[in-house]
């Protein structure tokens, strides 16, 4: 257990000091040009955080699934513009069905239900990969597919393969990526007994992760900003009405922390994905896409005209928060499931399902 | 406060240990036998009387009221996620906990706090054992979100002190033995007007209290002017410091705020609401159960969280002022929320009509439930403090 602690306070602070010397939203901002995200993916790489949910003895980091959520909370306080988690998920995935990962960034469907790729009886790949994140970026990318014996995950080169150049309006570009007949670098049975509606589930614990650490970054960001601005003679963080649009955001990123910590919590403990896990990964990618919405405009309201600028760093967050909501699953995508699911279970269940924990 | 801008809110991954997951069968097994036994209807929505003292006995002796509190004092020394469970489960089950639930909540515990060691040990084990009723005496006519304005007075004579005054709201002082009341001791001072209140313990039978009920809009009778003439407290009964009640029960403990009593309170509409939809959801209707059954899980988790960082010795104030202020606009915005939800459900359903009902006492009690204990606005500006605003 403290031992556990220790490593994990290491591994984040290791996180946060490369994120703080080669992402400073700040710095890359204002930055002319992508020149910064080289050096931030080696740094990435060398300290192992990519890989870091890959097990020792295939290369990797061993870290526990709990600290690699909590690095994608510490990466969402960094706006992070590179495929760190979309590497870590995939190569995740692809170790534990012993194919080896490559060096570089590797990226998968955001939507890994809605596939239509079909694998040929020679193993080529054919079809699209929808709302990829980092389509154009990324080195390689992760397909999930119905092999003949179940689900398959195979791993293609992006130069293999088609991306259309369809820029995100998070300030990330993702976009489908056609496939024509690709022969994968390789592929394998799903591991973990993993479809696609669990890796939906584990992408949308994932991405409220990092929706909850960039809302807590525009939390802080806020709070000192309404104590700096001055207005009437005062600082704005001193109008009632600022400290109430402050309290409520507050407010929403607590929620988004709260539900997206324990979904990560409970993937991390649960032997299969089975309905706890469902509640809890459904209810925090649809919490902490709420907060998402309703934390951005609020703090796009403290900031006034200047954080409406493309100068000033509040957009990075925000635009990346819009995005992220749509990624694994909607707020209107898993509400719908859920509600479906309560219903067919009955009225009466409804409150020893929340209860069970 | 607990927090500034450089730290995260924090939730710390709790889930309820089997002993408390034991309990609620235990109190479930309870209840379905009171239920059986005509105690109470589970489905009434609290609409009924919510005081019961014989039932309030049965719960005590259970062990089920003090339940945290010291052996001596009649408690039986349990978590707090064990309270937190049995909570849970009396809101759910709509049972008459009037008797006891605010003894147990605040006023035994501000009573260790800050009452001498002869009354502990009069009035604690009475609570426990669910035959002492308690309520609250801080609001007056001119005095609400205030509380520093206060004037009911207590002055000071041989051997006590002579209370005169009005108190007002004041939930259940019609079935209370005790009240714990907030009066004025000196005038406030220029530097702090917070200054010169004191609390004193005061039984509910002395002459000179008269209890007034002020009906609601829903018809309850529920809460009540009091009014105190000439009242005698011995000084034994003063609570803490004279003049110092600000420094004491001015803000609540985390665990008053976070409870899930501050998010449960509608929860029949929702189960209303499944019911309803059961036959063939629309689209909307299962989109729209779906995201309130997230947002209340998502309190949940909160509410669990802070009741187990409470347990575990920690302090999560602005966590806790927070579920409260999340968890009271929730269960206000429910009855609305469900009422647009089940517009497009199958006009034949057999639950529609007990659905209506249910809805209809909801919307009705929803305004009070961002106003009592503390409004939103007051709230806000708590959590605003927590932030290093204030
Ligand atoms: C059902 C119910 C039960 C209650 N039970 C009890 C009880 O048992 N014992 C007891 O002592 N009291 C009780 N109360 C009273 C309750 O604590 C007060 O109603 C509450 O504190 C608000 O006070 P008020 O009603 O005087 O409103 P006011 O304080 O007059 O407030 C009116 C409005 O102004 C706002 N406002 C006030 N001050 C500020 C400010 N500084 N900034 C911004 N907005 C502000 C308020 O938020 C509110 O919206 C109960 C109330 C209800 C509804």
């Amino acid at each position: 257990m403290t031992n556990d602690l220790d490593l994990q306070s290491l591994i984040l602070e290791s996180a946060t000091r490369i994120l703080r010397d080669s992402c400073d939203p700040q710095t890359v901002n204002v930055a002319f040009g992508d020149g910064w995200k080289e050096p931030l993916w080696r740094d990435l790489e060398e300290s192992g955080l990519t890989l870091c949910w890959i097990a020792e003895d295939k290369g990797g980091a061993g870290v526990p699934l709990a600290v690699g959520f909590e690095v994608l909370f510490v990466a969402g306080r960094f706006a992070i513009p590179v495929p760190l988690s979309e590497t870590m998920i995939a190569g995740w995935l692809l170790s534990a069905a012993d194919i080896p990962v490559p060096e570089g960034s590797i990226t998968l469907s955001s939507q890994p239900s809605r596939q239509s790729v079909n694998v040929d009886a020679s193993g080529k790949l054919s079809g699209t990969v929808t709302a990829v994140p980092f389509a154009g970026e990324a080195d390689y990318l992760a397909v999930c597919a119905p092999g003949e014996g179940g689900p398959i995950i195979a791993l293609a080169a992006m130069q293999d393969c088609t991306p259309a150049t369809k820029s995100s309006f998070s300030g990330d570009p993702k976009g489908d990526v056609g496939l024509d007949g690709v022969i994968p670098v390789a592929s394998a049975p799903m591991p973990f007994e993993m479809n696609e509606e669990a890796l939906l589930m584990f992408g949308a614990a994932a991405r409220s992760r990092q929706i909850a650490g960039a809302l807590q970054a525009i939390l802080d960001l806020s709070v000192s900003y309404a104590r700096e601005r001055v207005a009437f003679g005062r600082p704005i963080g001193k109008f009632q009405a600022v400290q109430h649009n402050l309290a409520r955001l507050a407010g929403e990123v607590a929620a988004a922390n709260a539900a997206s910590g324990s979904a990560c919590d409970t993937i991390t403990r649960a032997g299969s994905f089975d309905e706890t896990v469902f509640l809890e990964a459904a209810s925090a990618k649809i919490r902490a896409g709420e907060a998402a919405g309703e934390g951005a405009a609020i703090a796009h309201q403290v900031f006034g005209a200047i954080g409406f600028t493309q100068e000033h760093v509040l957009h990075r967050y925000t635009r990346r928060l819009w995005g992220w909501r749509d990624d694994f699953g909607s707020e209107s995508e898993w509400a719908e499931k859920l509600g479906r699911r309560v219903v067919d279970a009955g009225a009466d269940e409804l409150w020893p399902m929340l209860a069970a924990r | 406060m607990s927090s500034n801008a450089e730290q995260t809110l924090q939730f710390d991954q709790i889930r309820l240990p089997p002993e408390a997951q034991a309990l609620r069968e235990e109190v479930r097994t309870f209840l379905a036998e009171e239920v059986a036994a005509g105690t109470f209807d589970p489905h009434s929505g609290g609409q009924g009387d919510d005081f019961d003292r014989a039932f309030s006995r049965r719960v005590g002796a259970r062990g089920w009221i003090g339940m945290t509190w010291p052996k001596k004092y009649g408690g039986h020394e349990r978590t707090f996620l064990e309270r937190y469970v049995l909570t849970e489960e009396f809101r759910i089950a709509n049972a008459p906990t009037r008797g006891h639930f605010i003894a147990d909540r605040q006023s035994g515990p501000i009573l260790m706090k800050y009452a001498n060691e002869d009354i502990c040990m009069d009035v604690l084990p009475r609570i426990c054992r669910g035959e002492c009723c308690f309520c609250i005496g801080m609001s007056e006519p001119g005095s609400g979100s205030d509380l520093f304005a206060a004037r009911t007075k207590a002055e000071k004579t041989e051997g006590g002190w002579r209370i005169n005054g009005t108190k007002l709201w004041t939930s259940g002082a019609h079935h209370a033995d005790y009240m714990i009341g907030l009066f004025r001791t000196s005038p406030p001072t220029k530097e702090n007007r917070r200054h010169g209140l004191t609390q004193f313990l005061v039984d509910m039978t002395l002459p000179g209290i008269t209890v007034n009920p002020v009906p609601q809009m829903t018809g309850s009778l529920d809460f009540n002017e009091v009014v105190l003439e000439d009242v005698f407290i011995p000084d034994s009964h003063m609570l803490g410091d004279v003049d110092m009640a600000w420094t004491q029960a001015t803000s609540e403990l985390a665990y008053e705020r976070s409870g899930p009593e501050r998010f449960l309170e509608t929860f029949y509409v929702l189960v209303g609401l499944a019911r309803v939809l059961e036959d063939n959801p629309d689209t909307r209707g299962a989109e729209g159960l779906g995201r309130l059954v997230a947002q209340l899980h998502t309190l949940r988790r909160m509410s669990v969280s802070v009741n187990g960082m409470l347990q575990a010795g920690k302090e999560p104030v602005l966590e806790g002022s927070i579920v409260k202020d999340l968890g009271t606009a929730w269960e206000q915005a429910l009855p609305a929320r469900a009422r647009d939800l089940a517009a497009f459900a199958n006009p034949q359903s057999a639950n529609i009509p007990s659905f209506r009902k249910q809805l209809e006492h909801a919307t009705l009690i929803a305004p009070k439930l961002t106003i009592q204990g503390g409004t939103t606005e007051i709230l806000r500006g708590i959590i605003a403090r927590g932030l290093g605003l204030r």
